[in-house]
């Protein structure tokens, strides 16, 4: 009885202390994370800031000492769209990157198709290969490619930047794929051969619905690549097919440095695909840690 | 209506023999199951009947035509499967009625066989619902009804229960059972699990490492295994295997030394078996005898009451045998019993673990599973 007493007065005034202690460590360490994402978010989105205020400033207050005391004006944006066309630039963006993340989807789907479904010993070695050219400096091919681009004639053609596009991310998209398909169960397409499917009925009623989110994420990402894509656009465009990354890159050119209509440019360049990633973060998030967590 | 003929019949993955070299024979209307281990082929086998898996070599004839170059959909087949393998983005309705849309059958008719299959399995109130909002056993029904609106020749069926609680597979079992009488169509059926091979099957085929041990009716395997392996899988709990001596054989049958020096005489045919031959003898646990006079003893390790019945786990020896006794015994762990066995239901294998033939066949071993009912009794369980 007393050894009873004695034990249970230790562990009921300890307990919750012991748990409160644990509650505050817990909260503390919930707090540090939460100040050190939001200063991680800050200092990796503060330049897009940063160059949207300057586009509201006049040249000589953007290149006087940063300040965020001013008064806003919209002379960059009317003088930018007066001496270059925005529309004709973000008409190619949209037709080049939706053109191409079309094209590597019709082309990627069976290929990933076959190496899922009817893999072979050497299907995992292609999947590498494919995406080690990916590590390939694209400079590296630059001269080939423009010759070629030259002689065909595809060279400032939204077919010839359509071209490339899809055979740029043609690796990522055909691997992208492959681990979605190839999460989906076997069972289900054999049931469905046994039901008198042929392949491409097999594709069309049962592994493109059932894997739709994870295609749907794929061409997303598909999209924000090629619409980021520069180096390609700004090496084999020059007017007739030039995207928004060389609209942006024309401002930099022969008169000097104007930081602010350079701001000005770059944010109506960035906004489209800004919100278009925003719209869909959800989808994209889900793509992209696929097969990481399950 | 159908029959399988299935003609030395092999599978080779790479260098790995699955199968090798089936005979099996299916006749009109039968319930065959396959039964076997893990990793034994039955699964392989049935996918090379479905067309799913080609075969390595060998002739897979269905009423008497070569399939082996046919499709999947065109060998007259349905096939249910362990995962249910239901469309997760399609109606119960256009699950069902999927392969007549991929046939071009037009949308009415298309429902009347349906609703028709969906009265069988009373899934008429599930039609417009999507797979995940169903319990397992309605799944596994819509997976049937699925195979019954083809209208197949031969059902084919894939570990189908495995994925269902213990209450609704007996319950799936019987009303499997009852399915395979109201639709008269044949039907193969795979499981690991023996008690829904005994109480389904018309035929029960064992298979292991790719081969057919035996093949016979329920009784037939319970009462005469041919090996070792076969007697150990059929019947549950399992059978008990004892080393035992040949001490002289007769008419009348073997006199074999039991481990504590007794002899007994069982009735089998003991002709060719030379004087002291090591052999093994096999009695089930509900075929062993508690009995002060017996000749065997043992130490008692573990005792699991069932109520009706209690299971004693006894140490003999090496070996741990596994009586089953009455509910009511009254002994515990540690004790010591002895224990003897009815000789007329014990067997005997050789050294190669094949059995030695008995000498009298068992009367039920030919009993056909219609022959348990009255012939207006439709329900068969």
């Amino acid at each position: 009885m007393t050894t009873a007493k004695h034990s249970s007065v230790p562990s009921t005034s300890a307990a919750p202390l012991e748990r409160s202690a644990l509650t505050s460590a817990l909260l503390n360490r919930r707090l540090w994370l939460g100040v050190l994402g939001w200063i991680l978010a800050l200092v990796i989105f503060f330049p897009i800031f940063w160059m949207i205020v300057t586009g509201f400033k006049t040249e000589a207050e953007a290149i006087a000492d940063p300040s965020l005391i001013f008064s806003p004006t919209l002379e960059n944006y009317a003088e930018v769209q007066s001496r270059a066309g925005y529309a004709k630039f973000a008409l190619n963006s949209v037709v080049v990157a939706f053109g191409s993340t079309l094209l590597a989807l019709l082309i990627a789907i069976p290929a990933a198709y076959s190496m899922a479904f009817l893999p072979t010993k050497r299907t995992k070695g292609t999947l590498l290969w494919m995406l080690s050219t990916k590590m390939l400096p694209p400079v590296g091919v630059l001269v080939p490619i423009y010759l070629l681009f030259r002689d065909t004639g595809l060279l400032d053609t939204r077919t010839g930047l359509v071209i490339v596009y899809t055979l740029m991310n043609l690796p990522i998209v055909v691997w992208m794929l492959y681990t979605f398909f190839k999460d989906m169960p076997k069972d289900i397409l054999e049931a469905g051969r046994m039901d008198g499917a042929g392949t491409l009925q097999e594709v069309i009623y049962l592994l493109l619905p059932l894997t739709l989110p994870g295609i749907a994420s794929t061409g997303l990402l598909a999209v924000i690549l090629s619409w980021n894509e520069a180096f390609w656009s700004l090496n084999l465009t020059s007017s007739q097919a030039a995207p928004l990354t060389a609209y942006i890159a024309s401002f930099s050119s022969p008169e000097g440095l104007f930081w602010a209509k350079l701001s000005a440019a770059s944010t109506m360049a960035i906004a489209p695909i800004v919100i278009f990633g925003w719209l869909t973060q959800k989808q994209m998030v889900r793509g992209l840690t696929f097969g990481a967590v399950k | 209506m159908a029959t399988l003929e299935l003609k030395q019949i092999t599978k080779s993955f790479d260098d790995t023999h699955v199968i090798k070299g089936v005979d099996l024979e299916v006749n009109d209307r039968e319930f065959v199951v396959f039964v076997g281990p893990s990793g034994c082929g039955k699964s392989t086998l049935m996918r090379m009947i479905a067309g799913l898996e080609s075969a390595t070599s060998g002739d897979i004839l269905i009423d008497g035509q070569r399939m082996n170059e046919v499709g999947p959909a065109d060998r007259g087949l349905a096939m249910v499967f362990q995962s249910y393998a239901l469309y997760p983005h399609m109606t119960v309705e256009d699950n069902m009625g999927f392969s007549m849309r991929l046939a071009g059958i037009s949308k009415d008719k298309r429902r009347e066989k349906v609703l028709e299959a969906a009265k069988i399995l009373q899934l008429e109130p599930l039609l417009d619902r999507k797979p995940k909002a169903l319990s397992g056993g309605q799944r596994q029904r819509v997976a049937i009804g699925r195979a019954i609106v083809r209208n197949p020749s031969i059902f084919l069926f894939d570990e189908p229960l495995s994925n269902l609680d213990a209450a609704l597979r007996v319950q799936m079992r019987i009303e499997l059972a009852r399915l395979h009488e109201e639709l008269d169509a044949t039907m193969i059926y795979v499981t690991h699990d023996q008690i829904e091979a005994m109480t389904m099957a018309d035929k029960i085929v064992v298979l292991q490492g790719g081969e057919v041990e035996q093949v016979g009716s329920p009784m037939e395997l319970y009462h005469h295994p041919r090996n070792r392996f076969v007697a150990g899988f059929i019947g549950s709990p399992k059978m008990n295997f004892i080393a035992v001596e040949r001490v002289s054989s007769d008419g009348e049958g073997v006199t074999i030394k039991l481990p504590g020096g007794e002899t007994r005489q069982v009735p089998i045919d003991g002709a060719g078996l030379s004087s002291g031959a090591a052999l093994e003898l096999g009695v089930r646990p509900e075929h062993l005898v508690l009995d002060e006079q017996g000749p065997m003893e043992g130490c008692i390790q573990v005792l699991e009451r069932l109520g009706g019945q209690t299971s004693l786990y006894v140490q003999m020896g090496d070996s741990l045998l596994t009586i089953m006794a009455d509910g009511d015994v009254a002994y515990r762990v540690n004790d010591s019993v002895r224990f003897g066995f009815s000789s007329d239901r014990a067997h005997l294998f050789d050294a190669d673990g094949l059995s030695l033939a008995k000498l009298h066949r068992h009367p039920l071993a030919g009993l056909r599973r219609q022959d348990n009912r009255a012939p207006s009794d439709a329900v068969d369980q």
